[in-house]
């Protein structure tokens, strides 16, 4: 059994309700509930609006969710003061998907990197300076890249900067919101393989963030798949890939296009109908029935919830538990 | 097969005020009837520029096209074309689509209004006939709710519905030829299936001859008939869709089959990538350009550029490694395999 504290990272019933036009709600995230283990990646896919980015940044304290709670090493941080807050901080990173927008063109890289160690007052400018350039060999840069601006990078680069400059304050739980999707599929393979080198050194917690699921499967211990605000599977990689459950994962796995023309001319894809509904009035029942190809009355009626199949093997289906 | 687009010489450098970029660097190729052909390579390698120029679209002002480049299309050069003729071309015979639909679409115009007005350039209907037209071309390309969103503008839309919008102005005139570059590299898988499944279904229909542009070998294998790979501005191998995948010959072709996690790799082991960056168009090296990231790299490479070996009827490539002196190798492992997804 896992003990709790096996959980680095717990998050219980989250939501994030933003108030839109008016008094409408829009349910971006709605529900979610999750561990990860400490050293343990887990994947959050789906497609773009599902929650994703909104889940990683409440996590990360930049929003107030709207209800649920984030245990984090043992600690509620919702329930935090301000103050230790901004301690406990310091443990969560994030990195974002645009390395060109998430860096401020007038800094140079030095600066960037240092400034999360001088907003928590760490260490003086010479031993600020040495923990740059350690920092920058760790990621594969060197000194002398120190003094630039990020406009003399290339994006696989830039995307480095932004991790050294996460790296900076020692966190240990790091949200990484789709890191490589801006990138060439041979500069993706380095950034990746840095992160998975840094996770083994450094003992890092991940949560992976990405809309396909190409390398998420490579670097992920678990997957979690989110449609609508909400959790639909989650399941240990291999079982996620293997048996999976959840008609829409079925879907989202079979729209991968693979490096292989065999295998594509014998694929047989599962097309979603349409696009994803509005967040604002999600379907009644189960949100994904409109694109279901399996889809009932009952779908119409009852929420699923995510129900375990296995030990570790988590489904919200009616149609994959009804025949359980 | 008919050629229906051939490519001579072509040669593209842009005047910048840092020097000259030399982004297309003597490319000859051909297009035949209904078929799609693929052009592959990393960001910045000249798939773009060379797209664009087939429409004439790069900025006059500093982009240069050597003048013993040829275009050739229906038996005249569209390089030397002008005003209406230019026109005619221009989205009567090729139309092009793009990775932004918002590039090509006009804000402040309703998409039914765009669609007609692309048939109305075209042909000889009535307004009222061309509208009524626009909303079934909106059907064709699967716009859910074509009549009542034939009436909105183009920021009342999803990315995935302007994309079929663009693909549904750019067939309006039933081009001969569509160039759609990385028409889905902004959108998610799933919506990236659809528009590529309407893709190869309109060209089936129409018969239309399609240059895809995309750096997704996944894209490639379930959509080319033949691929070209480029680096620095220049054509390294070509071949049909089984050669490239299942006997390629460059080592950067390989490396990029390479680069792609494979099922049977070990998760969290490390993932073959190619090291370095492309070289700068700036100063093309003299060599080969791939020279300085090739693990295969022989003195007379960093020397003088390979000049293409002829593989098959419809294989080429340009690598030293094809000459007769040098040392034959095994290809590496991990070029093949299924490489994410499940089991079928
Ligand atoms: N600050 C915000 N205010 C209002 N709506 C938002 C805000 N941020 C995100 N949303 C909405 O929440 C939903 C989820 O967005 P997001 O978390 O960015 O999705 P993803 O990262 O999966 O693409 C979307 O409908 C988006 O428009
Ligand atoms: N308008 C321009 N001015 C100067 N250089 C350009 C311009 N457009 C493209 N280039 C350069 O030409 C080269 C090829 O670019 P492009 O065709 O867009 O690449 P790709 O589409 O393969 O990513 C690049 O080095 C790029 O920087
Ligand atoms: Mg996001
Ligand atoms: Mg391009």
């Amino acid at each position: 059994m896992d003990n709790h504290y096996d959980k680095f990272v717990l998050v219980e019933y989250l939501q994030k309700y933003f108030r839109v036009s008016g008094k409408q709600k829009l349910k971006a995230v709605d529900g979610i509930s999750f561990y990860i283990k400490r050293g343990e990646t887990l994947g959050l896919v789906g497609e773009s609006g599902c929650g994703k980015s909104t889940a990683g940044k409440t996590i990360l304290g930049l929003h107030k969710p709207t209800n649920g709670k984030i245990i984090i090493d043992g600690q509620d941080i919702t329930k935090l003061s301000s103050k230790e807050k901004k301690q406990f901080t310091r443990k969560i990173q994030m990195i974002f998907q645009d390395p060109y927008a998430s860096l401020n063109p007038r800094m140079t890289v030095s600066d960037l990197i240092a400034e999360g160690l001088t907003i928590h007052k760490m260490g003086s400018k010479d031993t600020k300076l040495r923990k740059v350039h350690e920092l920058l060999k760790l990621v594969g840069l060197n000194k002398e890249h120190a003094s630039r601006f990020p406009h003399e990078f290339s994006g696989g680069q830039r995307q480095r900067i932004g991790i050294a400059r996460a790296l900076a304050i020692e966190p240990e739980f790091i949200i990484c919101d789709e890191p490589v999707s801006a990138l060439d599929v041979s500069i993706q393979a380095q950034v990746i393989n840095l992160l998975i080198k840094l996770q083994k050194e450094l003992h890092l917690t991940y949560l992976f963030i990405a809309h396909d699921l190409s390398m998420v499967r490579h670097i992920s211990d678990r997957i979690a798949v989110m449609y609508l605000g909400k959790l639909v599977e989650i399941a240990d990689t291999t079982n996620l890939f293997e048996n999976t459950l959840h008609p829409y994962t079925k879907a989202l796995l079979s729209a991968i296009p693979i490096a292989d023309p065999h295998y594509e001319d014998k694929k047989q894809s599962i097309q979603l109908r349409g696009e994803l509904p509005s967040s604002i009035n999600p379907p009644s029942g189960c949100t994904f029935r409109t694109r279901c190809e399996f889809a009932t009355s009952a779908c119409a009626e009852k929420e699923p919830k995510l129900i375990a199949i296995t030990n570790d093997h988590f489904v919200a289906c009616h149609q994959v538990t009804s025949d359980k | 097969m008919k050629k229906i687009l051939d490519i001579k010489n072509l040669t593209i450098d842009f005047n910048t005020y840092a020097g000259r970029i030399q982004a297309v660097r003597n490319i000859s190729f051909s297009l035949y009837e209904g078929e799609i052909l693929a052009i592959v390579g990393e960001s910045g390698c000249g798939k773009t520029v060379t797209s664009k120029s087939i429409m004439r679209l790069l900025p006059e002002a500093t982009a240069q096209v050597n003048n013993h480049s040829e275009i050739i299309f229906d038996g005249q050069n569209v390089l030397k074309l002008k005003g209406k003729e230019l026109k005619k071309i221009r989205g009567d015979e090729i139309a092009m689509i793009f990775q932004d639909p918002m590039s090509a679409l006009n804000p402040t115009m309703k998409v039914g209004h765009q669609v007609a007005e692309s048939l109305l350039i075209h042909t000889k209907i009535t307004k009222k006939q061309a509208f009524k037209e626009a909303v079934q071309m909106l059907k064709l390309v699967g716009l859910p709710m074509a009549e009542k969103r034939a009436h909105e503008y183009p920021n009342q839309y999803s990315g995935g519905m302007r994309q079929r919008a663009m693909i549904a102005i750019a067939l309006a005139c039933k081009p001969k030829i569509l160039i759609a570059d990385e028409p889905t590299t902004a959108l998610d898988v799933t919506i990236q299936a659809q528009i590529m499944k309407l893709i190869k279904t309109l060209q089936a229909d129409l018969n239309t001859a399609i240059i895809l542009v995309t750096h997704d070998l996944g894209i490639v294998a379930g959509m080319a008939d033949r691929i070209q790979v480029m680096y620095a501005g220049q054509i390294i191998e070509r071949g049909v869709r089984e050669e490239l995948f299942y006997d390629p010959q460059h080592p950067y072709t390989w490396a990029l089959l390479r680069s792609v996690p494979k099922v049977s790799q070990k998760s969290k082991s490390q993932l073959y990538s190619i090291t370095g960056t492309p070289p700068d168009l700036l100063y093309p090296p003299k060599g080969c350009a791939f020279a300085e990231r090739c693990e295969y790299c022989m003195p007379i490479c960093r020397k003088d550029p390979p000049v293409e070996t002829i593989i098959s009827k419809t294989q080429s490539v340009n690598c030293w490694l094809q000459h007769k002196d040098a040392p034959k190798l095994n290809k590496p492992s991990g070029l093949k395999g299924v490489i994410h997804g499940q089991s079928l």
